[in-house]
C-alpha cells in the first residue's frame, strides 16, 4: 500500500507541475498586465511601468522563457509571486481558501449525507411516492442553473425577512463588518450569513447524491448477500442498512472526496451570488485583472486540490472496500 | 384444481416442515402452482426440476424471502406454525435459527465488505445472546467444523479471498450456526467443480449429522439427488408432478416427464453406444401454459384426455404419487414401451464403431508439447508483472479422422486456453500445432484461410455467438457467402434440416428460438463449409438436460454420418462419456491421462482421473450409494506456482499412501504421459487401474 501511494504521489507531482506550467504559459501569453498600468490616469511613464512589471515578473518585454524560469524557480522555493499591484499571491490565496472552505464544507456535508439518505430511502421504496417525489425534485433542481437557484433562495429569504420583520437570513458576505456584541453575536451573525449559501450548495448536492445513491442502492438491494443477511435472521431494514447500504456507500464516499476537491475552486457562482470572496471568485477576478501570477497559482492549487481529492477517494475506496485492497 | 402433497413415509413423527398448496405469482404469471411437501426430522428431500420449474422460487417463498411484489398463497407450517403471512419479526426470528438456507452462488451470497468470520458471528448473535468474543470464537469453531483449514486465520479473510468451495463451506457454516431443524439448499453445488462438489456434499452430510436437521435439497442434478436424498419431488411447470422415495421415483417412475428426464441425463456408466433419449420441445413458459397436463405438448404418451384437465398429484402406490392420467398404466416395468420412445429426426444414431482402426486413419489435429503462459499482473492503475500463469504447460494429443476427443478437466485446468491456442492457427509459444498435416507455425495468411474452412468452432453460449440482427438464413449462409458461394438458399435449407430445424424458420431471428435450437443453428453454421474438424467449447453446458440430450445426440449423429472429427472441450465428464471416442483429462495445464473413452472411464489409472470420475454422481440411487468416493483435499493450487514434480501431489490420495522413498520421485520428477496399455497413457509414476464408476 505504501509503495503504491508513493508511486502515485510522484505521478501526481509530475502532473501538477505540467498542468501549472501550461497554465502559467497560457496566462502569460493571453493576459496583459501592462494595460492595467497604462489605463491609469495619469498614465505613468513607460519606464516606470516597465520597472514595476519587471519587479513583479510580469513584463511582457522580457522573453517568456525567462519569465517562466524565474516564476518556476520562485514557486519551487514556495513563493508564488506577486499580484499585478504588488500583493503577495500566497497570502491572498490563503485568505481566499479559508473563505471557500468555510463556505462549501457545511453545504457539502449536509448535501452528501442528506443525498445519500434520500437516495437510499427512495431505492428501498422504489416507485413509491417518496421515490417519485425525490426523483422529480432532483431533476427539477438539476435542471435549474445554480445562479437561478441561488437568486431564488435570496428572493425567498428577503421575502421571509420582510414578513417576519427580523433579519433571519443575511444574503450577502461572510459577516457583518464592524459588528459588536462578543463571540455569541459573531457566531450567530456568521450562521445567518452561511445559511443561504449552504442551502444553495446542499440542494444541488442532494440532487446529485440522491440520484447516484438511489442507483447504487438499487444495484445492491437485490444482491444475493442481502438475501443471505435476511436468511440469517436479520430484519429487512437491518439487512438493508448493515449490508446493502454499507456496500453501496463506497462509491458515494469516494465521490464525496472528489467533489470537495473540485468545489474548492469551482464554487464560483455561489460565491459571487452571495458575495463571498472565495477562490472561485478570485479566479474570475484575476483573469479580468490580467493577474498572471494569480491565475497560475490558482490553477496550481486547483490541480493540487483535484488530484489530492482523487488520491483521497482512492484511499477511501481501499479502506472501505476490501476487494480493491492490493497486497 | 386439486393439489397433492408429497406425503412422508408413515413414520408417525410430526413433520418439521409442511408446505401445502403453495402458489406464487409475479403479476399475472403463476410461477409456482400448488406445491406441497412434508419433511420429517433428519430427512433429506430432493426437489428436482429444470430451470423455470419454479423450484427456487418455491423455496424462497418458504423462507419468506421473495421480493415484495410476489404474491404468495397456501400454507407453510414449520413445526406446525404458519409462516405465510406471519409478521416480519416472527419470520426473522425463525430464519437462520430453526430454518436456514444455503444459496447457489457463494460469491455473491456473502457480503463483500465484511470478513467471513464477522458474517458468521453476526449469524450467531442474531439469535443467541452471547458476547462478541464468544460469537467470534463460535465462528472459528464453525469454520473448523466445515473443514476450512486454519480457521482462526481464515475467519479474518474477506469473501473474495476464498475459493468457491470454501465460500460454500462458509455458507454451510452460517446455515448451521444456530443448530437449525431444516436447512433449505438451493442448488448448493451447481457453481462448483465436481471434485469440490463432492467435498461440499460431504460437508453437508456431516452438517446434517451434526445438527440432525432435515434438508430440502433443490437441484437440477439427478445424480446429486440420487446420492443424498431420501425422498424426491419432481417439479415441472411450477408444480410437483411426481413424488416418492428416491428408489420409487428413479426405478419405478410413474410420470412420463420423470422417465424422460432420467432417460436424457448423460451418465458416466453408459457408453457412447447408449443413445440418450431427449424430450421433444422445451418446457412451457409460465405465462403461457397449455391447458390440461403441462407436459402434454412434449409427452410421448399423451392421449386426448391429457389436454382436457390438469391431472392432480395423486397417490399411485403407498408413499408414491404422480400427476399423470396414465400413471396407472405406466406402473412397471421400465422403460417406456418402445413405440413410445421418442425418436427425433437427428436423435437416435446407430452405434456404429469408427470404420477403420485408429492407426489407419489420417491425423487431423496434432498438438505436441503445447505451452501457453500468461503474465500474471497486479494493480489496477500501475500494472506490473508479478508472475507467470502456467495455463498450458506441455500438452500433447492427436485427433484422427472421424474421431471425437473429449478434453476434460475442472476450471483452471487449462482446457479453454489450449483450445484458444489451437484456434489461433499461429505459432504457439512453445510446441507444435499441426492441423490437417500443416504446421500452424508455417502457415501464410492465405493458407490459414484455407485451413479455417475445414476447422470450425461452436461456442458455449449460442446467443452470444449469433448476431441478433441477422436472420437464421443469413447466419447459416454467412460462411458460404464469405467463401464465394452465390446461391445459398438450398444449401442453408439442407443444413437446417440436417440439424433438426424446420427450414421454413430460416427467416426468423436467433432470439425467436430456444437455447437448444440456437445451439443447433450454431452447429448448422459450423457445418456450412463441410469442415473436417469442429472444435466445440462446452457446447451443451448452458442447456437443460432434456434439451442437452438432443444436442448431444445430434452432434454424435453428425460425426458418425459425416465422418467429422471433434475436439470436444467440456467440464462435464458424463456428457463427454456419451460423445467421445477418446478422452484427455487435464490438470493444472498438463494432461493427466489420455486414452480410449472406455479405458479411461472403465479403468482410470491416474489418481486424479480416479478421483474426478468417482466424484461425478450417477443418477441411480442404488449404484450411487454403493460407490466409493475418492475425496480430494483442498483446492486447485495456483497455476502461477504449480507444485514441483508431479503437479497433483499436493492433493493426490495415492501420494499419501506411498512410502517416503516412493514419494521422492513424485516430488522431484515431473511425470510425463507414458503409454501404459495401447494408446492409454497416464502421467503418474505409480499409475494403476481402479474402477470407480
Ligand atoms: S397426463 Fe398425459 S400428457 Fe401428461 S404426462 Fe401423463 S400421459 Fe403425458
Ligand atoms: S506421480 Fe505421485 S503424486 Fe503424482 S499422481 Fe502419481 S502418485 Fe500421485
Amino acid at each position: 500500500m505504501a509503495g503504491f501511494l508513493l508511486r502515485r504521489l510522484v505521478n501526481y507531482a509530475v502532473l501538477i507541475a505540467v498542468a501549472t506550467s501550461l497554465a502559467y504559459i497560457l496566462a502569460a501569453l493571453a493576459l496583459d498586465p501592462r494595460s492595467n498600468y497604462e489605463g491609469r490616469s495619469p498614465r505613468p511613464p513607460a519606464a516606470v511601468i516597465d520597472a514595476q512589471l519587471s519587479l513583479y515578473n510580469l513584463n511582457d518585454h522580457t522573453p517568456l522563457i525567462q519569465r517562466y524560469l524565474r516564476w518556476a524557480g520562485d514557486v519551487a522555493r514556495g513563493d508564488l509571486g506577486r499580484t499585478w499591484n504588488g500583493d503577495r499571491v500566497d497570502a491572498e490565496l490563503r485568505r481566499r481558501l479559508g473563505v471557500t472552505a468555510r463556505l462549501i464544507l457545511l453545504g457539502l456535508v449536509i448535501g452528501g449525507v442528506a443525498g445519500v439518505l434520500i437516495g437510499a430511502l427512495a431505492a428501498v421504496r422504489q416507485y413509491g411516492w417518496f421515490d417519485r417525489l425525490s426523483t422529480v425534485t432532483a431533476f427539477l433542481v438539476l435542471a435549474i442553473p445554480t445562479v437561478v437557484l441561488a437568486n431564488m433562495l435570496i428572493i425567498a429569504a428577503v421575502w421571509l425577512n420582510d414578513h417576519l420583520g427580523v433579519q433571519v437570513f443575511l444574503v450577502s458576505g461572510e459577516e457583518t463588518p464592524g459588528l459588536e456584541g462578543g463571540v455569541g453575536a459573531d457566531v450567530l451573525d456568521r450562521v445567518k450569513h452561511l445559511a443561504l449559501p449552504t442551502l444553495s450548495l446542499a440542494v444541488g448536492q442532494i440532487a446529485v447524491y440522491s440520484r447516484y445513491q438511489r442507483n447504487m442502492m438499487l444495484d445492491v438491494m437485490d444482491a444475493d448477500f442481502v438475501r443471505t443477511a435476511m436468511a440469517k435472521g436479520l430484519r429487512r431494514r437491518t439487512a438493508l442498512v448493515k449490508h446493502a447500504l454499507r456496500t453501496a456507500l463506497i462509491p458515494a464516499v469516494t465521490y464525496f472526496a472528489f467533489t470537495f476537491g473540485s468545489l474548492l475552486v469551482g464554487a464560483t457562482i455561489t460565491e459571487s451570488v452571495f458575495g463571498w470572496h472565495g477562490m472561485g471568485e478570485e479566479l474570475v477576478a484575476s483573469i479580468r485583472s490580467n493577474d498572471v501570477n494569480m491565475v497560475a497559482a490558482i490553477s496550481c492549487f486547483a490541480a493540487l486540490a483535484v488530484l489530492t481529492a482523487s488520491l483521497a477517494s482512492d484511499v477511501l475506496q481501499a479502506v472501505l472496500d476490501p476487494r480493491v485492497r492490493v497486497g | 384444481m386439486t393439489t397433492g402433497t408429497a406425503t412422508g413415509t408413515a413414520t408417525g413423527t410430526a413433520p418439521v416442515l409442511e408446505v401445502r398448496d403453495l402458489e406464487v405469482r409475479f403479476g399475472d404469471v403463476p410461477v409456482v402452482r400448488g406445491v406441497g411437501y412434508t419433511v420429517e426430522p433428519g430427512e433429506v428431500l430432493g426437489v428436482v426440476g429444470e430451470s423455470g420449474a419454479g423450484k427456487s422460487v418455491a423455496s424462497l417463498a418458504v423462507m419468506g424471502l421473495l421480493p415484495r411484489h410476489a404474491k404468495v398463497s397456501g400454507s407453510v407450517l414449520l413445526h406446525g406454525r404458519e409462516l405465510l403471512g406471519a409478521p416480519e419479526k416472527e419470520l426473522a426470528a425463525v430464519r437462520g435459527d430453526t430454518m436456514s438456507m444455503i444459496f447457489q452462488d457463494p460469491l455473491s451470497a456473502l457480503t463483500p465488505v465484511y470478513r467471513v468470520g464477522d458474517q458468521l458471528a453476526e449469524a450467531v448473535r442474531v439469535h443467541q445472546r452471547v458476547s462478541r468474543e464468544r460469537a467470534a470464537e463460535r465462528a472459528v469453531e464453525l469454520l473448523d467444523l466445515v473443514g476450512i483449514p486454519n480457521p482462526r486465520q481464515r475467519a479474518r479473510a474477506f469473501p473474495h479471498e476464498f475459493s468457491g468451495g470454501m465460500r460454500q463451506r462458509a455458507m454451510i457454516a452460517m446455515a448451521i450456526a444456530n443448530d437449525p431443524d431444516v436447512i433449505i439448499c438451493d442448488e448448493p453445488t451447481t457453481a462448483l467443480d465436481v471434485t469440490i462438489q463432492a467435498q461440499v456434499l460431504e460437508v453437508l452430510k456431516s452438517a446434517r449429522r451434526e445438527t440432525g436437521a432435515a434438508i430440502v435439497l433443490i437441484t437440477h442434478d439427478l445424480g446429486v439427488v440420487a446420492g443424498i436424498a431420501d425422498r424426491v419431488l419432481v417439479m415441472y411447470a411450477g408444480r410437483g408432478v411426481e413424488a416418492g422415495t428416491v428408489r420409487d421415483v428413479y426405478h419405478r417412475s410413474r410420470m412420463p416427464y420423470t422417465i424422460g428426464l432420467l432417460g436424457s441425463v448423460p451418465r458416466l456408466d453408459a457408453g457412447r453406444d447408449v443413445p440418450l433419449v431427449p424430450i421433444d420441445g422445451s418446457p412451457p413458459s409460465a405465462a403461457a401454459l397449455p391447458p390440461g397436463c403441462p407436459f402434454e405438448p412434449r409427452c410421448p404418451m399423451a392421449i386426448p384426455a391429457c389436454a382436457r384437465a390438469e391431472p392432480p398429484l395423486a397417490e399411485v402406490a403407498p408413499g408414491h404419487s404422480a400427476a399423470c392420467v396414465r400413471s396407472g398404466e405406466i406402473g412397471e416395468p421400465r422403460p417406456v414401451p418402445p413405440e413410445d420412445v421418442p425418436t427425433a429426426a437427428a436423435g437416435a444414431y446407430p452405434g456404429v464403431p469408427p470404420p477403420r482402426p485408429r492407426e489407419g486413419r489420417a491425423v487431423v489435429l496434432e498438438v505436441d508439447g503445447l505451452v501457453k503462459h500468461h503474465p500474471l499482473t497486479k494493480g489496477a492503475v500501475f500494472r506490473r508483472r508479478v508472475g507467470t500463469v502456467h495455463a498450458v504447460d506441455g500438452v500433447s494429443f492427436d485427433i484422427r479422422e472421424g474421431e471425437t476427443l473429449g478434453l476434460v478437466g475442472e476450471s483452471g485446468c487449462g482446457k479453454t486456453t489450449a483450445l484458444m491456442e489451437i484456434l489461433e492457427l499461429a505459432r504457439p509459444e512453445r510446441g507444435r500445432v499441426v492441423v490437417f498435416g500443416r504446421d500452424t507455425a508455417a502457415l501464410t495468411p492465405h493458407d490459414r484461410l484455407a485451413v479455417r474452412r475445414h476447422l470450425q468452432v461452436v461456442f458455449q453460449d449460442p446467443l452470444a455467438s449469433l448476431d441478433p440482427r441477422m436472420t437464421v438464413h443469413d447466419i447459416v449462409g454467412e460462411p458460404l457467402v464469405t467463401h464465394g458461394y452465390t446461391d445459398t438458399g438450398p444449401r442453408v435449407r439442407r443444413l437446417l434440416r440436417l440439424v433438426g430445424l424446420e427450414p421454413a424458420h430460416a427467416a426468423r431471428y436467433p432470439q425467436d428460438f430456444s437455447g437448444g435450437q440456437r445451439q443447433r443453428i450454431a452447429v448448422a453454421r459450423a457445418l456450412a463449409l463441410e469442415p473436417k474438424l469442429i472444435v466445440l467449447d462446452e457446447p451443451v453446458s448452458a442447456l437443460d438436460v432434456s434439451i442437452q440430450a438432443g444436442v448431444i445426440n445430434l452432434l454424435a449423429g453428425l460425426a458418425d454420418r459425416l465422418g467429422l472429427s471433434y475436439l470436444f472441450v467440456a467440464h462435464d465428464l458424463a456428457v463427454v462419456r456419451h460423445i467421445a471416442h477418446r478422452v484427455a483429462v487435464m490438470y493444472l495445464g498438463r494432461i493427466a491421462e489420455i486414452g480410449g473413452a472406455d479405458q479411461v472411464y472403465g479403468a482410470p489409472m491416474h489418481p486424479y482421473t480416479q478421483a474426478l470420475l468417482s466424484a461425478v454422481p450417477i443418477p441411480d440411487p442404488d449404484k450411487e450409494r454403493r460407490r466409493r468416493r475418492i475425496l480430494l483435499d483442498g483446492d486447485l493450487p495456483s497455476p502461477a506456482d504449480p507444485p514441483s514434480g508431479c503437479r497433483f501431489r499436493t492433493r493426490c490420495p495415492k501420494f499419501k499412501v506411498l512410502t517416503d522413498a516412493q514419494r521422492v520421485r513424485c516430488v522431484e520428477e515431473e511425470p510425463a504421459v507414458r503409454p501404459l496399455e495401447g494408446d492409454h497413457g497416464a502421467s503418474c509414476h505409480y499409475a494403476e487401474k481402479l474402477g470407480v464408476v
